[in-house]
Parts: structure tokens; C-alpha cells; sequence
């Protein structure tokens, strides 16, 4: 059904540690994996399913570590990435950092996991907050703790341990929207030589918002999420100012999703800590906060002469903070030149950037920043990308959608009072403006 | 000690231990020194030496020889030290099997341990250790766990009962264990629930007659509850059971889909994945004129444009469904093309399957957008990637008629772009354009001649050639352009000699005075001075053709050519249904069914989307008319006047569509010599080839199977010897069945069919001799299949081309594919053909000698051999006599494989061989078979292997019939 196998490998394609979960498969066929990705990344053509024989490797690449899976059989390949990628999760939150040597240094939990986290190639347990209840790092701690399974475990609240107790129960709720967009170049040649380029019109745009929640309360609390989401107005006919309409939600799996698909209503026992409520995509036309002009003049075998021009398209009363403005330039250029109205401008040469910082960007202004390279009289002959300028910025107190946290009811049998806490924060999420090389 | 010493000292200075020191250095005698410490008395001494154990066994050293001394820790009340121990255990258990028994007891008390935790841990182990002799000691402890009082437990003995089935089956079986398994489903946690239906499914999988999975409304309903409160990998479990279910109406269609629809909105894709598997399957039930299917597919969108902002390889399987999605229901994405935009730092992978649904996605509303997108992609660096969207300019213009000239337009300004590769690709597209609208865009000739020089790649080269001689009348220096091309001629790869050949003895044809050097000179090059037989034969035919009849030749090269159609790349519609009930697997993201790539998968399961209830439209009756690749163009007939001439039949070997749009027969490459001469090398001869579609690529070789369906039928003048060149039916050795009349004349109107199987390198043919017994004319010929136990489908329309007069007879040739549908058939190889022509449709069956069947990469390995041979039941074997056989080992041997039974290895035992053999067949079954041979005793005793034991009875009778012909 899914994995037979899985390996963690370092960079060079030596097995770190293994568990064969169905025996099916012959652990030597991990040695073909190496050479058969060496051999696609020559053709420029990698893929994330390679086959060898009647064996199939499934594989993802953290830090400097390749996570496979191998299977003979037709798996559920959705699954196993999934999967892959929840190891991940779960071993950073044990290590701190998915490394080569935290693996070597944890071999012991490491295996431990392997062995929680799938069983015959099915996924069992895979929330590190409550594996960290039976299986923990400390050999001492082991013997107290482990006497017994969680019940969580096998709980339908599989997700929340019983017994947790704060003094002071408050909630704290963050809504961050992240905006993606994509705007269009087009070039002017003049006299063949110089490539003018500017930026034209939004080719897509839209807004993934998530709710992020940080629990502090104690029990067994019960939920209720109330937004000004235009489906559940329309529902009970109330109308009460602005509604947001979103595209499509996703919820951690404690909300109870029947509930939200018969009535909107959005319940659920929260995970203790932090945690990912939910997200939606909002896919209406977004005015782009902050516009970007730029003109970059390419004189060949001499010169590149850039002008970017920033403007904050949002409300005067607004600040963007940690504005940065990333223009890239000819791998070859040199000798950097800037002069800015605004903030701080840098040549960053191991990633032909030029990067532009304002650290507060007050709504409605306009900043511009000229910068000069040289480049070499010989041409570098090798063809380069055409990377587009990226934005990245973020701006408090706000949410592009307008979407609202209109209450959060907190109900627990000890009846307790708790206060949540709401803050808004849109930011950058893929925000691009090709320009043309 | 003064490791321990070390240790201590570390810990006292606060130091921070780590793992990492278990894999310090070998010391000679370190396995000694380990044993010595394994048996320490020190609790702490004992651990620390395992864990050393375990480290030098993760990198890969051999610490077997200290099975006795770790075993003899796992009596023990420390977890950790527990957990170590049977580690070590399932690494080397399989190599020690007599010494694993000595961990029986510990399991058998440990599963009766106080604490959950070890009882799991005890039943999950044991599962694991693959070693025969315990597991019947395991089988009591796995029923006590079972019935645990703890959840914990129970949902890992569940999952133990499909490690165990895997291991013994019979035992299983006979222990109950699977009706305690099913049991479970009805469980009232529901992570119990979820790991059952794992199990269950699992082993439902490798067994898939076994009927275990009994759902009904009952279990549905159950499984539905459990769903809303599993964790996420339980939600997939059940959806993909769910899957396999078939509701009975389409009321319970819906009600299902109501209760599947909240999965959307979980947070994990494959979650997702699996729901809309569900979804897509069920909906097949609902009318279309329900709202609620509009509902549902409006519900549809969201959550897959959503799965595009997951990590890179969910996306990429995310979009190989989606292409699927929308080669099924175009309707539900119809709206979203700007979300399959590309972006700068998607990867390569999700880069060009992005690009591909775009296509799909492309129609008169959005093209403008579209092109502006792929033009943006053309000037990009990676050379893949730009080339794809090169050509992806091409099929826009070949898809929506309207952006024809845009595309041409934008592909002209790219081929300024002066950029090598882009030229090239841009040429090989445009070529397809000129096909598509003739007459149209001649104009941007003069273009393409400016870039000649810079073609380097042979399709390229090919595609310009192919426009020169198309358009020879146009272009003043024709004549010139072409004969630089021939400086090199034996230095070009095939595809270029043979349209250079073609497109010479077009210009010829057009401008005769000038060009008659030019022509000789190719035909002299293309006939004797290369050992490429297609080009030799074509240039010969060529040569007759010109030398006896100048007229003709000139209707036969300079004919009109059949348009090329529109969507060539669909998959075929069969195979996408398959696909669509694969959903999120392998096999969505092959494009292929599992058949295709799982060992064994025994064939017998392809998976069908369920038939809509209530309408009249029934997936099961063989609808003779249309033919079996489903993209074969109605309108074809009416381009090529049908003569009954020789002309006639020219022509329409070219008019072969490629019809095997699905994976194509892996072996269609390397076509028989003899017999591709006549097919692919006439049919390449008029020009046609030449990307009769964008989707024949480099189609050259890979001509359609398709055999002139008029061998025998008179041939005018000096063609008839040429025919003779090829010959058909070379010896291969196969075995081949004498034809039997398999539909008598007075059961058919006066049509008598008799015929027999082949294979011919690789390929299955059915060979048919259609004799016309009535008064009068019969034409209009098709075939079908019925669904079979192979899947043996026509993997081309019934070649019967001239209308067939009273008393004529005709032989035809049908190559076959095995990827079509899927039934049990009793006999295992019977077959029910569907025969239509202009008077009726007439059906007969036949049987097929399995030995057809028999793939040319049937030789097992040794090793294999031996350890699949163990792997089989005993129960699976079933033996033979083969009486009167009077060949002796070797030749017998021979004799076999030529018909793909391979002999592996032979043993002479007192006188009586014994050759090991073995078969593969198309499906990926495996058959293995000991055949004995006495000196001077005719009879030989046989004896074969397989998993799918109901196939033996077939391999036996081939066996038979081979050795005795």
C-alpha cells in the first residue's frame, strides 16, 4: 500500500540508517538510487519517483539528507510523500535540526520512531507532541514515563493529552495573510544594444491566509472560531458589514470538518502550544501593496544601470516593516554603484542580487534607488536565467482581505474564563515581477 | 572499562553525549570484547554494549555472530534495552532462523506483559521477523493481543495479522484470523478501525479473489463513522477502501459523496487525494442533470488548485492526476488556467507537467493568455523546458484553429531569436502546422530555408526536408537546398535518408527537366550503397515506380495527405478510467496501470470506473463500430477515395493511425524485419509519416503495427517480385497453431473466418483468413474483443481495405495489445471476437495458445528462480505427463525457447534430466516448470509453479502442443 521501505542517505548516497518495514523489496536496491539521480540531474531532468527494475524510489531531499522510500507495489504515492515529509516534522522537533549528524548522534530515538511512526508500511502515530510523551531521549526519563501508552494515542483526540493545566488560560490567535503575485515584463530593444525593461500588468494574484493558534488552557476545552466568512452569512442570513469569501479552507485535523461542511461552524479541541488552525486561498484580484517600477538599461560589454522605483499602495495609516527589494543582476557584473532615497542598498554577488532595504515603509510613499554595475568587455558566454525581482515585506495590523476573528468561544466543564488574544499580519508570500534579461 | 571510564568522565564535565560515540573505531577483537560486555551483570553495562551492537550493525558491519548474547538480554524489565534487542532481532532473524526460536518465549511472555507498551512492541516485532519456523508459536500470542483490553494493542496486532498473512497465508486462514480481523472493523476505537481496514485491504491486494473486503451498505456506513474520527493516515486507508466499493445506485452514490466532500478540507493532500479518487469514481453514478453533481463538480476545484501550493513532490503527483482530472472532466478546471502558470523557481519536474495541463487547458477563451505565457517560456535558458514550450505552441495552434496564425506569428519570432534549439523545435512544430492547415502559412517558407545551415538534429533536419519536397513548386532552389542535404547522405541518420529519398523523388515529380540527375543520384545511394533495408525498398519501389509508371508514381507520392487530428496525446479512454480509480498512486503518476509495472499484479484486477445507473448507455456491449483505440478518425475514409486498386491500397497503409495512444508495446521499435519492410517501409514511403501527429514524435521506426491487409491481393506489374523481397511468417521458431475455422459460412451470411495466433518478435498477431462465400460484395470490416483474461485488445482497426467480391479470400493480419479490459474468461484463454461488416455482426469465440503470451524477457535469474520457486505454495504446483515425446533434453530445450520458455539451469540426476525453466507473461505473472526427461522414455513429467496456479492448465497444453510440432 505504501512504503516497503525507508532510508535516510546522506549526500553522497551512503545509508545513515534504514528500517524495512515490509521485507519485499531488497535493501541493496537503495545502492541504484545515487546513480540514477546522478544520471537524471546530468540531463537536467530530475524527477521525484525514479524506477529501477520493479522497484520504485520515492524521495525528498532535506537539508543534506535524501529521504526514500522504496515500494515494488502501486502505491498510494501521495501518501508516502506525506509521509515523508511529516518524518521530517517530527525529527526536527526532536533534533532541533534534520541533519547527517543529528541522525548519527540520535541513532537510537531515530530508530525508536522509524519503528512508531509506520508499521508495515501504513503510518501510525505521527504527532510529535504526543510521541514525545512515550519516546523520549533521556534513557533516566524513560522508565518513569513510559510505564503506560498515552491514551491520546489511540484517542479520537489523538491530538491533545489530558490532564494539562495552566494557571492563566488565554489563547492567542494569529491571522497572517501571505500575498502572492505575479507581474508581467516586456522589453523595448533600442539599437540592438540596450534592453530597456519594464514591469506591465498582474498576471495573478492571490492571498493564502493562515490562522495560527498558541493555546495555553487547560482541560479539555472546547472551541468555537467565528469569522466574517461570507458562506456562513449567507447561511444564517445575517449581514453584518464586510464578508470575505474564501476559495478554499484546509484545517488541522481537530476541526471537525462535517461540522464546517454542513454549517460553517469551525470547532474543535485545539492541540496544546502552537499549531496551524487553518488556512484558505482567496483568489479575488489583490491591488499589489507594494508596486515596483523598474527600468534596467543593459549597455553591452560595459554597463548595467538600474532604476527601481517602490511605492507603498496601502493605507497611509500603515507601516511595512523589513521591506526588501531583490533586483537581480548579470552573474558577470561588478563594481557596484548605489545611491537610494531610502534605506540601505547591497550587492550581494554569490547570488547576483542587488538588495534593497527600507525597514519602515510608511503606506502611500514613494522611494526609488539607483544602482550601477560594470561589466567585463568579454561576455560571459554562458546563457543565464531571467530570475524576477522579489519582494518580500510585511505589514502589521492588517489584512488585505479584510478577513475578521469576530469571536472565539472558549467553553471547558471547569468553566473557566480564558481571554483570546487576536493580531493581524499581511505579508509577501511569492511575490515576483519578471523582468527581462 | 575504559570506555565506561571515558564515559564517566564526559559526564562530569557536563559534556554533551551523543549516540555519535557508538561508532568510534574497530579494535581487533571488538566483537569479542562486545560479547564479553553483553554478558556483563551491570544493567547499564548490558545497554551501552547493545547499543554498540546496534550502531556497528546501522553502519553496515556484521555483528551476527553475537545473536546468543544479545538475545539473552531481551529478558528484561528496561524498554529501551527491550526495544534495542528486538531491533537486532528483525535485522538478523532471516539469517539465523534456528537461533530465533530462543526468542520465542520472551515474545510469548512479553505479549502477556502488564504494560501495554511492551505487548505491543512484542506483537509488532514478531511480525517482523520473517522466519517460518516461529511463527506458529506466534499465532496464540496474536490472538490474545487481538481481544486486548487496550487500543494500543489491538491496532498493532491488526496490522500483525497482514505481516503474518504475508508470510503464511494458509495459517492465517486456518486460524481465524481474518474474520477476527474483520471483526475489527466493527472496533469501537476508531484507530482499530482504520489499521483493520489497512490490513485488509493489503491483503485483499495480493490475494484479489479472496472476497474479504465484503462491503456492503453495512460496512460502508461504518467505515463513513470512523472516517470523521481517525487520524489522517486512517482517513486514507478508509478512502482508498472506499474506493473499491461499487454503490448499487446512484442514490447511495451520492449519499456517500456527501460524507467523503469534508475531506477536502483536511489539511493533508493526500487526505485530499484520496477523497477526490472517491468523488471522481462515484460520480460516474450521478445523472448529470442532478444538481448536486454540479454541486460537487463546482466543490471539486478549490481543494486541487490548492494542492499546488503543497511541497514540490506532492505537487508534482498533484498534477499528474490533474492531468487526468481534466483529460476526464475538462469542466471542472475549465476556469483556472492561471494557476498552472509557471513559476521561476518550480522545479523542473512541476515546470513541465504545469506546461502540459496548460495545453490541455487551452481553448478560445484563454489562448491570447496562453501564448503570452508560453512565448515567456520560449526565452527561458533551461533547454528542456523552452523546447517543451516550443512545442506546446504547436499543439495550440493544431487545438484551437482560430490561433493558428498567432502561434505561426510568435513561432517566427522565435526562430529569430536565432537560439539553436528553439529554431529546431520551432521547425519540427511548424511542419505539423503545414499538415494541419494546408495552404495556409507557405509564406514563413523563406524563413525556414534562411536557417537550414543550423539544423543539427535529425528530426529537425527531417521536418525541413520534408517541407522542401512538400513544396518543391514554391521555393526556386528546391533543388539546391536538397541536394546539399545528399553530400552527407550516409553520414544522416535514417529518418533524414528517408524523407530526403522522399522528398527528391517529389521535387523530381514537380520539376522533372531539372532535377532527373538529383533523382538518380538518391535512388543510386538510397539502393546500393546502404544497408538499411527500408531504405533500400523504398528507394526500389521508388525506382519501379518511376521507371514503369511515371503517372501513377506521381498519384502514389503526390497524394493528398490525411489532416492530422487534434488531441493525439489523450489517453485512451479505457486506460484513463483505469487511471481515475488509481487516483494518487504509482499509477496516476505513470500514467500507467499497475499491471504495467507491478510484478504479479495478476491481471485479473484492472480496476473500472462503476457504469451510470439508470441511463441506457452500458460499458459492457461491444460496440463494434468504433474501433478499439477509440482515436481512429471516422472521417478518414473520405480524404483517400477508396479504389480498389493498387493505388487504392498504397494510400491507405499510410492512413494507419497511430491508434495506440496508451503506453505503446514496448517491442513496436524492433518490428520483424521481413514484414516491416512491407509495413512501416511503404507506409513511410508516401511522405505521411512525417509527424502524422505531434504525438508520433520521433515516429519513424515506431510505425503504427499495422500490416497491409492486402499481401495476397493482385498487384500490378513489377511490384509483385518486390513483395516477394519480405516474405512473410520468417521462422522464428515460435510455435504456431494451424488455422481452424473459427465461423463457419452459413452462421455468418456467407462470411467464413478461420484463423490462428502468433507472436512475431514481440508482437501478438492474430492471423485471420476472411473468405467471401455469399453472391455478394462484403466490405466495411471491423473487430472487437470481448473483455478477456488477458486484456487482449486490437491495437489497430481490422485492415480489410478493398471491398472482398464473392469467392475471394483474403488473409489480414491484426496486431494485438494486451491493455485492454480485464474478465475471467473460462477457458482462462478464451476469447470472444465481435466480427462487423456492410451486412452484419456476427460473433464467434476462439482459444488462444497462453504460449502467445509468453514475453521475450522471460529468463528468471538463477537466484531468483530458486528463491521464488521456495517462495510458491506447494499447493500452487500442479504436474503433467507429456506422453510420446521423442526429443531429447537439448532439443527440447531449444524447442521451448522459441516459444520465450527459457531454460535456466539443467541437472543430470542417474540418467534423468531435470531443465528448469521459466515463462513470463504479458501480464507479469510468472510461471516456473521443472520438466523431466528419462533417456529412451517417451513420456516427460512437468511439473510448474506459479502464483496464479489457474493458468497452469494452459502453460501445460502449450507445453504439449510445442514439443509435439
Amino acid at each position: 500500500m505504501s512504503a516497503s521501505a525507508v532510508f535516510v542517505l546522506d549526500l553522497k548516497g551512503k545509508v545513515l540508517i534504514c528500517r524495512n518495514y515490509k521485507g519485499d523489496v531488497d535493501m541493496a536496491e537503495i545502492d541504484h538510487f545515487l546513480p540514477l539521480l546522478m544520471t537524471q540531474e546530468e540531463e537536467g531532468l530530475t524527477c521525484p519517483i525514479m524506477s529501477h527494475g520493479n522497484v520504485h524510489f520515492l524521495w525528498i531531499k532535506h537539508t543534506n539528507l535524501y529521504l526514500v522510500a522504496t515500494t515494488n507495489k502501486n502505491s498510494n504515492a501521495s501518501l508516502v510523500y506525506a509521509f515523508l515529509y511529516k518524518v521530517v516534522e517530527v525529527f526536527t522537533e526532536y533534533f532541533t535540526e534534520l541533519e547527517e549528524e543529528s541522525i548519527q548522534d540520535n541513532f537510537v530515538v531515530v530508530y525508536e520512531l522509524l519503528d512508531e511512526l509506520m508499521d508495515f508500511g501504513f503510518p501510525q502515530t505521527t504527532d510529535s507532541k504526543i510521541l514525545q510523551e512515550y519516546i523520549t531521549q533521556e534513557g533516566t526519563k524513560l522508565e518513569v514515563a513510559k510505564t503506560k501508552v498515552p491514551t491520546t494515542v489511540t484517542n479520537a483526540v489523538s491530538w491533545r493529552s489530558e490532564g494539562i493545566k495552566y494557571k492563566k488560560n488565554e489563547v492567542f490567535i494569529d491571522v497572517i495573510e501571505s500575498i502572492n503575485l505575479l507581474v508581467s515584463g516586456f522589453t523595448r530593444r533600442m539599437l540592438g544594444l540596450i534592453h530597456v525593461n519594464a514591469n506591465g500588468s498582474v498576471m495573478s494574484s492571490d492571498i493564502v491566509g493562515t490562522v495560527k493558534l498558541k493555546t495555553m488552557l487547560s482541560g479539555m476545552p472546547e472551541l468555537r472560531l467565528g469569522l466574517n466568512d461570507r458562506a456562513l452569512f449567507a447561511l444564517t442570513g445575517r449581514d453584518k458589514g464586510k464578508t470575505v469569501t474564501m476559495e478554499d479552507v484546509k484545517f488541522h485535523q481537530c476541526v471537525r470538518l462535517s461540522r464546517f461542511e454542513s454549517d460553517r461552524t469551525i470547532s474543535f479541541i485545539p492541540p496544546d502550544g502552537e499549531s496551524e488552525l487553518m488556512s484558505y486561498r482567496i483568489n479575488t484580484h489583490v491591488k499589489p501593496l507594494i508596486w515596483i517600477e523598474s527600468v534596467i538599461e543593459k549597455f553591452s560589454h560595459s554597463r548595467v544601470e538600474i532604476m527601481v522605483k517602490a511605492k507603498g499602495q496601502f493605507k497611509k495609516q500603515s507601516v511595512a516593516n523589513n521591506v526588501e527589494v531583490r533586483v537581480p543582476v548579470p552573474s558577470d557584473a561588478d563594481s557596484p554603484k548605489f545611491k537610494t532615497s531610502t534605506g540601505h542598498a547591497k550587492y550581494v554577488p554569490e547570488k547576483n542580487l542587488a538588495v534593497w532595504t527600507i525597514k519602515s515603509f510608511p503606506g502611500g510613499k514613494e522611494f526609488l534607488m539607483r544602482a550601477s554595475f560594470g561589466l567585463p568587455s568579454v561576455e560571459n558566454d554562458e546563457m543565464e536565467g531571467k530570475p524576477p525581482i522579489t519582494v518580500n515585506f510585511e505589514i502589521p495590523y492588517f489584512t488585505v482581505s479584510g478577513i475578521q476573528v469576530r469571536y472565539m468561544k472558549i467553553i471547558e466543564k471547569s468553566g473557566y474564563q480564558a481571554l483570546p488574544w487576536v493580531r493581524y499580519i499581511t505579508q509577501s508570500g511569492d511575490y515576483q515581477l519578471r523582468s527581462n534579461f | 572499562m575504559e570506555w565506561a571510564n571515558q564515559l564517566c568522565e564526559n559526564r562530569q564535565f557536563g559534556s554533551k553525549m551523543t549516540d555519535s560515540k557508538y561508532f568510534t573505531t574497530t579494535k581487533k577483537g571488538e566483537i569479542f570484547e562486545l560479547k564479553a560486555e553483553l554478558n556483563s551483570d551491570k544493567k547499564e553495562k548490558k545497554k551501552e554494549a547493545v547499543k554498540k551492537v546496534i550502531a556497528s550493525m546501522t553502519v553496515g558491519k556484521d555483528v551476527s555472530a553475537l545473536f546468543p548474547d544479545v538475545v539473552n538480554c531481551m529478558q528484561t524489565d528496561n524498554l529501551e534495552l527491550k526495544k534495542l534487542v528486538y531491533l537486532y532481532l528483525m535485522n538478523y532473524a532471516k539469517s539465523q532462523p534456528d537461533m530465533a526460536i530462543m526468542a520465542v518465549n520472551t515474545f510469548v511472555k512479553d505479549c502477556e506483559d502488564a504494560n501495554p507498551l511492551i505487548r505491543a512492541l512484542a506483537v509488532r516485532t514478531m511480525g517482523c521477523i520473517r522466519v517460518d519456523k516461529i511463527t506458529e508459536y506466534l499465532c496464540e500470542p496474536l490472538r490474545k493481543c487481538l481481544k486486548d483490553e487496550d487500543p494500543y494493542v489491538r491496532k498493532t496486532a491488526a496490522v500483525c495479522v497482514a505481516k503474518l498473512h504475508d508470510i503464511n497465508a494458509q495459517l492465517v486462514e486456518d486460524q481465524g484470523f481474518l474474520d477476527t480481523l474483520k471483526d475489527l472493523i466493527s472496533d469501537s476505537n476508531p484507530m482499530v478501525v482504520a489499521n483493520a481496514v489497512a490490513a485488509l485491504s493489503e491483503i485483499a491486494e495480493s490475494h484479489p479473489n479472496s472476497n474479504l473486503l465484503d462491503l456492503n451498505p453495512q460496512s460502508i456506513n461504518k467505515l463513513l463513522t470512523a472516517l470523521n474520527e481517525c487520524t489522517e493516515w486512517g482517513q486514507i486507508f478508509i478512502l482508498d477502501c472506499l474506493a473499491n466499493y461499487t454503490p448499487r445506485d446512484d442514490r447511495e452514490s451520492q449519499s456517500i459523496c456527501e460524507r467523503v466532500t469534508p475531506r477536502l478540507s483536511h489539511a493533508n493532500s493526500a487526505v485530499v487525494l484520496s477523497a477526490v479518487k472517491v468523488l471522481m469514481k462515484f460520480m460516474e453514478m450521478l445523472p448529470k442533470d442532478l444538481d448536486y453533481y454540479s454541486t460537487l463538480l463546482k466543490k471539486l476545484a478549490p481543494p486541487l488548485v490548492t494542492l499546488l501550493s503543497a511541497e514540490p513532490e506532492l505537487q508534482y503527483v498533484a498534477l499528474r492526476n490533474i492531468n487526468l482530472i481534466v483529460q476526464k472532466r475538462p469542466e471542472i478546471l475549465k476556469h483556472e488556467m492561471k494557476v498552472f502558470f509557471v513559476k521561476y523557481n518550480d522545479p523542473i519536474y512541476v515546470k513541465l507537467e504545469k506546461l502540459d495541463i496548460m495545453i490541455r487547458l487551452a481553448s478560445q477563451a484563454n489562448i491570447a493568455q496562453v501564448l503570452a505565457e508560453l512565448k515567456e517560456y520560449a526565452t527561458e535558458v533551461d533547454v528542456d523546458f523552452v523546447r517543451k514550450a516550443v512545442r506546446a505552441i504547436g499543439r495550440c495552434a493544431i487545438k484551437v484553429e482560430q490561433s493558428a496564425e498567432r502561434c505561426v506569428s510568435t513561432l517566427l519570432d522565435l526562430i529569430q531569436t536565432k537560439v539553436n534549439y528553439v529554431v529546431q523545435e520551432a521547425i519540427v512544430v511548424i511542419k505539423d502546422i503545414f499538415r494541419k492547415y494546408p495552404n495556409k502559412y507557405e509564406s514563413v517558407i523563406a524563413t525556414l530555408c534562411e536557417n537550414l545551415d543550423s539544423l543539427d538534429e535529425p528530426e529537425a533536419r527531417a521536418a525541413m526536408i520534408w517541407i522542401v519536397g512538400e513544396y518543391a513548386e514554391r521555393i526556386d532552389n528546391a533543388d539546391e537546398l536538397l541536394e546539399s542535404f545528399l553530400e552527407g547522405f550516409h553520414d544522416e541518420s535514417t529518418q533524414v535518408q528517408l524523407q530526403l529519398l522522399t522528398a527528391i523523388v517529389k521535387l523530381f515529380l514537380k520539376k522533372p527537366t531539372e532535377t532527373q540527375e538529383l533523382v538518380q543520384q538518391v535512388l543510386s545511394l538510397a539502393t546500393q550503397d546502404s544497408d538499411n533495408p527500408d531504405l533500400r525498398d523504398r528507394g526500389y519501389i521508388y525506382w519501379r515506380l518511376l521507371s514503369t509508371d511515371p503517372v501513377a508514381a506521381k498519384e502514389v507520392v503526390l497524394a493528398e495527405k490525411p489532416l492530422i487530428s487534434e488531441e493525439t496525446d489523450l489517453i485512451e479512454p479505457t486506460l484513463l478510467e483505469e487511471l481515475i480509480c488509481h487516483i494518487g498512486t504509482l499509477a496516476s503518476v505513470y500514467h500507467k496501470p499497475p499491471s504495467a509495472f507491478v510484478e504479479g499484479s495478476r491481471g485479473v484486477m484492472h480496476k473500472r470506473l462503476p457504469a451510470r445507473t439508470g441511463s441506457g448507455e452500458s460499458t459492457e456491449s461491444p460496440d463494434v463500430g468504433t474501433a478499439a483505440g477509440g482515436s481512429a478518425p471516422e472521417a478518414a475514409p473520405s480524404i483517400i477515395p477508396s479504389q480498389g486498386d493498387l493505388l487504392g491500397d498504397l494510400l491507405n497503409l499510410d492512413m494507419a493511425p497511430p491508434t495506440t495512444s496508451g503506453p505503446p508495446p514496448p517491442t513496436t521499435g524492433m518490428q520483424m524485419g521481413g514484414m516491416d519492410l512491407l509495413g512501416g517501409g511503404l507506409d513511410s514511403l508516401l511522405g505521411g509519416d512525417i509527424g502524422g501527429s505531434p504525438a508520433m514524435g520521433a515516429g519513424f521506426g515506431a510505425a503504427p503495427a499495422v500490416m497491409p491487409a492486402s499481401l495476397n491481393a493482385p498487384v500490378g506489374g513489377g511490384l509483385g517480385d518486390l513483395f516477394d523481397l519480405g516474405g512473410v511468417g520468417m521462422p522464428m521458431g515460435a510455435y504456431i497453431p494451424p488455422k481452424i475455422v473459427w465461423l463457419p459460412a452459413m452462421k455468418a451470411k456467407g462470411l467464413e473466418i478461420s484463423g490462428t495466433f502468433a507472436r512475431r518478435a514481440g508482437v501478438i498477431q492474430m492471423e485471420l483468413i476472411l473468405t467471401n462465400k455469399a453472391m455478394s460484395v462484403m466490405t466495411d470490416f471491423a473487430i472487437q474483443f470481448n473483455r478477456n483474461s488477458f486484456g487482449l485488445a486490437p491495437a489497430g482497426p481490422l485492415q480489410v481495405l478493398t471491398p472482398l467480391g464473392p469467392n475471394q479470400t483474403i488473409e489480414v493480419s491484426l496486431p494485438l495489445s494486451t491493455v485492454g479490459p480485464v474478465m475471467k474468461m473460462d477457458p482462462l484463454n478464451n476469447l470472444q471476437v465481435a466480427v462487423k461488416n456492410n451486412i452484419d455482426v456476427f460473433y464467434f469465440s476462439c482459444q488462444y495458445p497462453i504460449s502467445m503470451l509468453f514475453v521475450e524477457d522471460g529468463k528468471m535469474e538463477r537466484q531468483v528462480f530458486l528463491a521464488t520457486w521456495k517462495d510458491i505454495p506447494n499447493d500452487n504446483e500442479s504436474q503433467f505427463q507429456i506422453k510420446d515425446c521423442h526429443l531429447n533434453s537439448d532439443a527440447a530445450s531449444s524447442k521451448l525457447q522459441g516459444s520465450n520458455i527459457f531454460t535456466i539451469a539443467k541437472r543430470t540426476v542417474e540418467g534423468q534430466d531435470m531443465l528448469y525453466m521459466s515463462i513470463k507473461l504479458s501480464n507479469g505473472i510468472w510461471v516456473l516448470a521443472e520438466l523431466r526427461v528419462q533417456a529412451g522414455n517417451p513420456n516427460y513429467t512437468i511439473s510448474l509453479k506459479c502464483r496464479a496456479p489457474e493458468v497452469s492448465q494452459c502453460v501445460f497444453q502449450c507445453y504439449e502442443a510445442v514439443l509435439k510440432n
